[in-house]
């Protein structure tokens, strides 16, 4: 195994808010490593974005970050101040978002807005941050490199825009890279390009990087490790092969029934669901949080801690009662 | 006149679109064809997919058979009746939409039961106690509680704000429902229930859809025929089954290498299709596909290649020409 790059430990985001605290998170673990990709996987409302905004320190300011650890390059950056933080932050991590619309400044060039991050963190000379800035426009398959430096973002479309992000946060030569939905918002072709492109970027720097999405599709073709979130846990976590071959918690399973796959689900045929919304996660709460829509609830879901499992030597692990050998017979489809 | 029960639902006969594009401050305009010659056919009782990438024509012709724009050239036909002849009421009543943003299509002011009782307070039908009555049917059908009538569209989710949009688009009864991107804003776990209640819906009230969406794994699985839009154009239609078994056109085969099926063995696809999807404005010559083309040919960049029809199923490629 190569190098850990980022470790966290039972990290929990809390928000108070009018009605009491809110648990938005509740105490996730994870790591990735040098040339891995770790995809978290979830509904929206299950967390997911808090823990990377969580990770980067780019928090809302009421909200209360706890964790017992958060490695980052052998360093413990859980007690890093604002100041510290800045440092860290678009150089050796950083970002990209899903919005490329609203993240790039509208009244700044392209240019400005990629040798910012360069000659904050690297060095103050523009000529270096210019050249490097054309240099990684030409890496992310932006042609004529050099005449989109003054460009601003509204003369760009939706696909460019987010190699620009791309762009932009490898400008410092980052070790870990946080991805929070970054092809949403595109068309199925340029989605399949930009995740080709990080891909090929990410093993050509062996950074690591962190995708977030709700799409599996994406994840089962780009992820080593998957994490599946729920209501701010992790229910289902361990390498792509085995979560896609034999994934245990009701959640996951009911995420996979709920695609169409070309070729499998026959046409027309009615897809599975998982009914039900995300719960409520403020004041205290206890037991499995998928048990209200969980087709195997029983009585002991109420009261059962949420802790991992192990399922095997690979990692593979669930937080279920009822995992999936323990069940009598599998019902097709989940009551509505 | 051609019988009403056979007449496609909807049709479309060489329509073509053009907008003026302002090229700047006295710099006068320069004409986009957003649509370019369209015959385009949707039967009765079918799903018809209706699939591109952004700025390929999809909603202008959506808009158009809606009858909320209109065509520069060419003719629409409503179950085999000229458009020309429909007031916007008239087209409302048979067509109805579905939007991709269920957070901007309903008014944030205006309660559930005045967002789905409005088309029958525009087209007069029935009197206040009957709207309530039809409301709360309605809600019924589409899997929400009655009690939601009274709720604002932002007491609900994204998923219940799209069912109020289906309530409301079904009220009237119309006959051809256009779809685009019904589930794009939506959470996978939801999008399988409207695209359930969507296909639930069809049968039960004998609907004709018009689908619009970028998701092929979406189309493939509701829709009875697929066309493939490019630049204006329709470039390749047929029965889904034979498209998606067999694409010919290479656009649609770069389409449907794209879409990412849960396999975790496989990569990320590369589509070779290059970034830039061209200028409409300029659009390039001969085959408005041959730059981003892998199998482009010389007379590709000359000339535009003609329809070849092949039983049911169209291709608009100069490779099938050859062949």
């Amino acid at each position: 195994m190569s190098e850990t790059v980022l470790e966290v430990q039972n990290m929990t985001v809390d928000i108070p808010i009018s009605a009491g605290m809110l648990h938005p998170v509740r105490g996730v673990s994870f790591s990735v490593a040098k040339g891995e990709t770790l995809c978290i996987v979830g509904e929206s409302g299950c967390g997911k974005s808090l823990t990377s905004l969580a990770l980067m320190g780019l928090l809302p300011k009421t909200a209360i970050r706890k964790a017992d650890r958060i490695m980052f390059r052998g360093e413990d950056i859980k007690d890093f101040g604002e100041r510290r933080m800045a440092q860290l932050r678009g150089g050796a991590m950083s970002m990209i978002f899903q919005e490329p619309m609203t993240s790039l400044n509208p009244s700044y060039t392209i240019g400005d807005q990629l040798t910012e991050v360069f000659r904050r963190h690297v060095v103050r000379d523009r000529g270096a941050a210019r050249e490097r800035a054309v240099h990684l426009l030409e890496r992310v398959g932006i042609s004529s490199a050099a005449s989109r430096l003054s460009q601003y973002p509204h003369q760009l479309s939706g696909g460019l825009r987010q190699r620009v992000m791309i762009a932009m946060a490898l400008m410092c030569e980052p070790e870990l890279i946080i991805a929070d939905e970054p092809t949403t918002a595109l068309d199925v072709t340029i989605q399949a390009q930009i995740l080709h492109l990080l891909a090929e970027l990410q093993e050509e720097f062996d950074m690591g990087l962190i995708l977030i999405t709700h799409d599996l599709g994406v994840v089962a073709r780009i992820a080593d490790k998957v994490q599946v979130m729920y209501a701010g846990r992790t229910v289902e976590e361990g390498p792509a092969e085995s979560i896609f071959d034999e994934p245990a918690h009701p959640y996951t399973r009911g995420l996979l029934r709920c695609i169409p796959v070309p070729g499998k689900t026959k046409r027309g045929e009615r897809l599975g669901s998982v009914p039900g919304i995300v719960p409520n996660l403020v004041g205290s709460v206890e037991g499995c949080m998928f048990r209200n829509r969980c087709p195997h609830a029983v009585a002991a879901c109420s009261t059962a801690p949420e802790t991992l499992v192990p399922m095997g030597a690979d990692g593979h692990a669930h937080a279920c009662v009822r995992p999936l050998e323990e069940r009598v017979e599998q019902p097709v489809e989940a009551a509505e | 006149m051609r019988d009403e029960a056979t007449a496609p639902a909807l049709e479309t006969n060489d329509v073509t679109c053009v907008f003026n594009v302002s090229q700047g401050f006295m710099k006068g305009s320069k004409p986009l064809h957003a649509v370019k010659g369209v015959t385009l056919k949707v039967p009765k009782g079918q799903t018809v997919g209706l699939v591109g990438e952004s700025g390929c024509g999809k909603s202008t012709l959506a808009s158009i058979l809606l009858g909320l724009q209109a065509p520069t050239t060419g003719e629409v036909r409503y179950s085999g009746e000229s458009a020309t002849g429909f007031s916007r009421k008239d087209v409302a009543r048979r067509i109805q939409p579905i939007f991709q943003d269920p957070y901007s299509s309903l008014n944030p002011t205006k309660t559930i039961r005045s967002i789905v009782s409005q088309p029958l307070r525009i087209h007069g039908v029935g009197d206040p106690s009957e709207w309530d009555k039809k409301v709360a049917e309605m809600l019924d059908i589409v899997g929400l509680p009655k009690r939601s009538a009274g709720n604002y569209p932002s007491q609900m989710s994204g998923g219940q704000r799209q069912r109020v949009a289906i309530a409301r688009a079904l009220i009237m009864r119309p006959e051809v429902v256009i779809c685009d991107e019904p589930t794009s804003a939506l959470d996978v776990s939801v999008q399988s229930q409207i695209l359930n209640l969507l296909q639930d819906l069809k049968d039960e009230l004998k609907l004709t859809y018009l689908l619009i969406s970028h998701d092929l794994a979406v189309v493939e699985h509701l829709a009875d025929r697929v066309a493939v839009m490019y630049l204006g154009r329709i470039v390749e239609e047929g029965p889904a089954a034979d498209v998606f078994a067999d694409p010919r056109h290479p656009y649609t085969q770069a389409l449907l290498d794209s879409v990412l099926t849960p396999d975790p063995r496989l990569g990320v696809p590369d589509t070779h299709l290059g970034a830039v999807f061209p200028n409409p404005i300029d659009p390039p010559s001969g085959c408005a596909f041959h730059p981003r083309c892998a199998k482009c040919m010389d007379v590709c960049r000359a000339t535009a290649p003609r329809p070849m029809a092949e039983g049911a199923h169209m291709t608009e490629c100069h490779l099938m020409e050859g062949s």
